[in-house]
């Protein structure tokens, strides 16, 4: 087997843990926090208290 | 479940973390696109020659300079994730937004699958080069995507550092391929004879096509807007990062096209797989080779690498709208991610990688930005109309205005003529495809919006409202 083969089978392995590392992540995120908290972001909240549009 | 009331009783939030500054901004507008100066752009060459190259390079500067102009004053008022689609939104209106969202989503999501079929196929090249014959793309080209979405789900400082390191490589390896051929370092001399013995083979007709592919020279800078909810301040950083970036782009196109025409004969350059890369093998110096190929897969990584912080963005901005199911809409509690968008994408980019031939990829996210520019157009003149410049405090105002956004409108009718010399079939089906979304939108899907928390940006009523 070549160092193109070992490779080959290299990068199918490193890429089905950083698939895992990031499904269980999500998964346990997704069971350990409340979903209102998840979805909470609201555009331009900082905008408006940290700089407000005026002149 | 975990506690999610503040000390004052108050619901806590999860906001996206602002943490960027300038030079993230930067680092991911020409991480996007430098990718654009290492391959692609030459086949202007190819369609109307060693002139044609040039006037690509240019107009199509022209057009991004625009682009980034008219951005840049817009972005630095509406310092929201998403970019254009919450300019879109806040401006335009819902449909139209709904619209650019999907162009955004589409045009960064097909790049990054473009992006990473041709990291398969320069380790292919290597391994060619090395003995090995038959090399199987597919891992490599899974690992990109899967590698880089991982490091865009971790943290969004970290990707964007990330980014900067490596185009700041790839931009100084041109640069010293540049300075190198200048001294003399080259082998083969730099020969510009065809520009006065064969100027335009194919007479205007090939210049005018030769325009496609002059937007790869700066395809994505607009990607800068993207990051507005997470630097740390938009009003500074966003003209100033897409400024310089667009400065920058027009250096390394200008370089690019002077090094590469002046080293390779238009008839092989308007077909070569890797321009600069081949200009490094043609000087004979074994260390602008390796340079220049280190320049080539770090600029394709920065590119795949930014498209996934970009269109995660927009289908995040997407979902916490309720223009697409909230369940897109969440925040990763530590990292501060949109880290389900960021997943969800993946599959996506993956079947258009392993399913599609490069130059259809290409040609979609082509599509979708050049959508997505001739949108700026009327956002623009609305914007001004609306809020006039003594009614939002603005961190930068593009000068000369609406002459940028009529220079943009006639560019971008030049390049939709462009396309479809080349590519008339996808043009249409694209178009059909973005009319049957928006009926959907229209008659399905609005209807879950909540039409007051859309808008929550502290702005003035608009004029005439």
């Amino acid at each position: 087997m070549d160092m193109w083969t070992v490779l080959e089978y290299a990068a199918w392995a490193l890429s089905a843990l950083f698939a895992l590392l990031m499904l269980s992540d999500m998964v346990r995120i997704d069971t350990t926090y409340d979903n209102d908290l998840l979805t909470s972001s609201r555009e331009g909240e900082i905008e408006a208290a940290a700089e407000r549009h005026t002149l | 479940m975990v506690d999610t009331k503040t000390a004052s009783g108050q619901p806590e939030r999860l906001q996206l973390l602002r943490v960027l500054g300038p030079a993230h901004i930067w680092a991911l507008g020409v991480g996007i696109v430098l990718v654009g100066e290492y391959m692609g752009w030459n086949f202007a060459v190819g369609k109307g020659g060693m002139i044609a190259g040039l006037i690509a390079c240019w107009v199509a500067g022209l057009l991004y300079t625009c682009v980034a102009m008219i951005d840049s004053e817009v972005t630095s008022t509406v310092a929201a994730a998403g970019g254009q689609y919450a300019q879109a939104k806040h401006i335009v209106g819902p449909l139209m937004a709904f619209n650019v969202g999907l162009f955004l989503v589409m045009a960064y999501t097909m790049l990054e699958a473009a992006n990473a079929i041709t990291i398969g196929f320069l380790l292919d090249t290597v391994a060619g080069m090395q003995g090995h014959t038959g090399l199987h793309q597919q891992p490599f080209i899974v690992l990109c995507v899967m590698f880089l979405a991982w490091l865009n789900y971790r943290g969004v400082l970290a990707t964007l550092t990330f980014n900067l390191v490596i185009t700041a490589i790839a931009f100084m390896a041109i640069i010293a391929l540049f300075l190198s051929v200048q001294f003399g370092v080259s082998s083969v001399p730099l020969d510009f004879s065809a520009v006065t013995t064969d100027p335009m083979p194919y007479g205007w007709i090939g210049i005018l096509a030769s325009l496609h592919f002059g937007l790869w020279y700066y395809l994505g800078i607009e990607g800068t807007c993207q990051a507005a909810e997470e630097v740390r301040s938009p009003a500074r950083s966003l003209p100033y990062g897409t400024m310089a970036g667009i400065m920058t782009l027009l250096i390394a196109a200008t370089m690019t096209w002077y090094v590469c025409s002046g080293l390779i004969p238009w008839e092989y350059l308007g077909q070569a797989g890797t321009p600069l890369f081949d200009a490094a093998r043609v000087t004979g110096n074994r260390g602008l080779m390796v340079l220049l190929f280190i320049g080539t897969m770090f600029s394709t990584l920065a590119s795949a690498n930014g498209c996934i912080n970009d269109a995660s963005r927009a289908w995040f901005s997407m979902g916490r709208d309720r223009y697409l199911p909230i369940w897109f809409g969440a925040v990763h509690p530590v990292y501060r991610t949109p880290y389900r968008s960021i997943i969800f994408l993946v599959p996506i980019a993956l079947i258009f990688a392993l399913g599609a031939p490069l130059d259809q990829v290409v040609t979609f996210s082509i599509l979708s930005g050049l959508l997505g520019y001739t949108f700026m157009t009327f956002n623009m003149v609305m914007f001004r109309r609306k809020w006039p410049l003594d009614t939002i405090k603005r961190g930068y105002v593009h000068p000369m205005h609406p002459l940028p956004t009529i220079v943009l409108l006639i560019l971008c009718a030049t390049a939709y003529v462009a396309v479809f010399l080349g590519y008339g079939t996808q043009l249409i089906a694209m178009v059909s495809f973005y009319i049957i979304a928006s009926l959907w939108f229209h008659f399905r899907r609005y209807r879950y919006v909540r039409r007051g928390d859309q808008f929550t940006m502290p702005w003035p009523r608009p004029e005439g409202y």
